[in-house]
C-alpha cells in the first residue's frame, strides 16, 4: 500500500514531472519564472486549482459521464469545470492577495488553458485511477510543477547577473535552460 | 427528441448554470473596491483604446490618472468639454495641449514608369517593403497599400486615388498609430498650425529622382536660397524648415521647380492627376 502511494507520488514529482518530462504547462514555466516569489505564488495557485479540478473532473467522469455513456463530452466538460474554477480562484486572489494578483498578471487566467491542468484530469480518468489514487497523483503532479517552477526561477534570478549574449537574453536562454533541466531529469528514468 | 440529444444539452446547460451562479456569488463576496472616480473618468474618455496617451487603453489611462497621478492632458482625442469634466472629478485644472496632426510627407508616386515588379502578395505596406523596398521605384516613398488606413481607429486617413494617404484634419487626433504602421516612416506627428510642409522624403538628388517622380525633391536648394528668413537648410538632400523662423510667406513653395512643398494645403500642381 505504502509502496503504491510512494510510486504514484514520487513518480509524478520526479520521473514523470509534468513540466520537464511530459512538457505540459510550459507557458507559466517560462512566463512566471523570473522571480522566486512570483514562481511560488503561481505554484500555489496551480496546486489549488489542480486539486479542485482533478477531483471534480474525476467525480464528474465516473458518476456522471460514464453512467450516462457520454464519455465523448469529456474534453468540453472538463474545460468548463477548469475555467469556472480558475475564475473563482482569480476572484479570491484578487481580494486576498492583490500584490500577487498584479504580479501574476495575465498568467493567472492562463491557468485555464494550461495543458497541465487538462492533461492531469484526462490522465487520471484514462489510467482508471481510484479517487485516492487521483488525489495522490495530483499532489505529486502539482508539487512537481511547483518544484520545476521554483528551480527555474532560482536559476533565472542568478542568470540576471551573468554575461549572456544579447541575442540569447530573456526567453531564448530560458528555453536552453529548460532543455538542460529536462535532460537532467531524464536521469530519474528507471528509478521506480 | 432522443435522449442522445437531451442529455448532453442538459449536462452542459446544467453545468453552465451552476457555475454561473457560483461565480456570480463569488464575484459579490470577493468584490474588490475600485475607486468610483476611475469608472467615471473612463466613461468620459473616447473609448477608442488607441494608446496615444501611452497607457494600456482608456481604462489604463483612467486608472493612471486617479491612482498614479498621471497628467490629464495626455489624451489627444478627448474633447474640451469632457476634459473639463475629468478635471472636475480629479479636482484639478487640466491645460489644453497644442493640437497636433499626422502629416504624410510624400505626395505619392507621380510617374508614368511601370512599377519595379508585379506585386501579388498581401496588400500590406510592411509586407511589400520586404521585397526590394516595395514595387514603386522610389525607395523612400509611399507604398500605397493602406497599412496606415487600417491602423487608424478614427477613420481619419484615407487613400486618395487609391494610392496616396491623405489625413482628414477634422478627425485626426494625432494618436500616432498611422505613423507607427508606416514602414517608411513617412508620417510625422506635428503641430496642426504649420502652413508649409515638405511633401517628399526622398534622399536622392537630381535627375534620378526626377525620372521616377514628377513631384520628388531633387535637392536643388532653391527653396533654401530664396527663403527671406533663411529658415530652410538642406540636410540629406531634403529641405528642413525651422518653424521658429518660418513666417508662412510661401516663397519656397512658389520657387520649387518640382512643386514638392505644400503651402497652406494648396497643391501647386494637381498631384496624382497624371498616372
Amino acid at each position: 500500500m505504502m509502496n503504491d502511494i510512494l510510486v504514484l507520488v514520487i513518480g509524478a514529482i520526479f520521473v514523470n514531472n509534468f513540466v520537464l518530462a511530459r512538457f505540459l504547462g510550459i507557458c507559466p514555466f517560462v512566463g512566471v519564472s523570473r522571480k522566486l516569489g512570483d514562481a511560488i505564488g503561481m505554484g500555489i495557485a496551480v496546486i489549488f486549482v489542480l486539486m479542485l479540478a482533478s477531483v471534480t473532473c474525476w467525480l464528474t467522469y465516473f458518476y456522471l459521464l460514464q453512467p450516462m455513456k457520454m464519455e465523448y463530452m469529456t474534453t468540453i466538460v472538463f474545460i468548463l469545470i477548469i475555467a469556472a474554477l480558475v475564475q473563482f480562484v482569480e476572484s479570491v486572489i484578487k481580494k486576498i492577495a492583490p500584490a500577487l494578483y498584479k504580479s501574476l498578471g495575465i498568467y493567472l487566467p492562463l491557468i485555464t488553458t494550461n495543458c497541465a491542468v487538462l492533461g492531469l484530469a484526462i490522465l487520471n480518468v484514462q489510467s482508471n485511477y481510484t479517487l485516492l489514487q487521483t488525489v495522490l497523483h495530483t499532489i505529486g503532479a502539482s508539487v512537481g510543477f511547483t518544484m520545476a517552477l521554483v528551480l527555474m526561477a532560482g536559476i533565472r534570478e542568478r542568470l540576471e547577473y551573468a554575461d549572456i549574449p544579447p541575442s540569447l537574453r530573456g526567453v531564448p536562454i530560458t528555453f536552453v535552460l529548460a532543455g538542460l533541466l529536462a535532460i537532467s531529469f531524464m536521469g530519474f528514468i528507471g528509478m521506480l | 427528441m432522443s435522449t442522445d440529444l437531451i442529455y448532453p444539452i442538459a449536462l452542459l446547460g446544467g453545468f453552465g448554470l451552476v457555475f454561473g451562479v457560483v461565480l456570480a456569488i463569488a464575484a459579490l463576496v470577493f468584490a474588490v473596491e475600485i475607486d468610483p472616480r476611475v469608472e467615471a473618468i473612463e466613461k468620459l474618455l473616447p473609448g477608442a483604446n488607441c494608446g496615444g496617451c501611452g497607457f494600456p487603453g482608456c481604462s489604463g489611462y483612467a486608472e493612471a490618472m486617479v491612482l498614479a497621478g498621471a497628467s490629464g492632458s495626455m489624451c489627444p482625442a478627448v474633447k474640451p468639454a469632457e476634459r473639463a469634466k475629468i478635471g472636475e472629478i480629479l479636482g484639478i485644472v487640466i491645460e489644453e495641449s497644442k493640437p497636433m496632426i499626422a502629416v504624410v510627407r510624400c505626395a505619392g508616386c507621380v510617374t508614368t514608369e511601370k512599377s519595379k515588379y508585379d506585386y501579388m502578395g498581401e496588400q500590406d505596406c510592411a509586407t511589400a517593403v520586404i521585397l526590394a523596398g516595395g514595387p514603386n521605384h522610389c525607395r523612400y516613398g509611399c507604398v500605397g497599400m493602406g497599412s496606415c488606413v487600417k491602423a487608424c481607429r478614427f477613420d481619419a486617413i484615407h487613400l486618395r486615388d487609391g494610392q496616396t494617404p491623405e489625413v482628414d484634419p477634422a478627425k485626426c487626433i494625432a494618436c500616432g498609430k498611422c505613423a507607427g504602421a508606416c514602414p517608411k516612416s513617412l508620417i510625422a506627428i506635428m503641430p496642426a498650425d504649420r502652413d508649409v510642409i515638405v511633401m517628399c522624403s526622398s534622399r536622392g538628388k537630381g535627375k534620378p529622382v526626377k525620372d521616377i517622380c514628377a513631384v520628388g525633391c531633387i535637392a536643388c536648394g532653391l527653396c533654401s536660397k530664396k527663403c527671406p528668413e533663411t529658415a530652410i537648410t538642406i540636410e540629406y538632400n531634403l529641405p528642413v524648415i525651422d518653424y521658429n523662423k518660418c513666417t508662412s510667406c510661401g516663397t519656397c513653395a512658389e520657387v520649387c521647380p518640382q512643386k514638392s512643398i505644400l503651402f497652406k494645403g494648396k497643391k501647386q500642381v494637381a498631384i496624382g492627376a497624371e498616372k
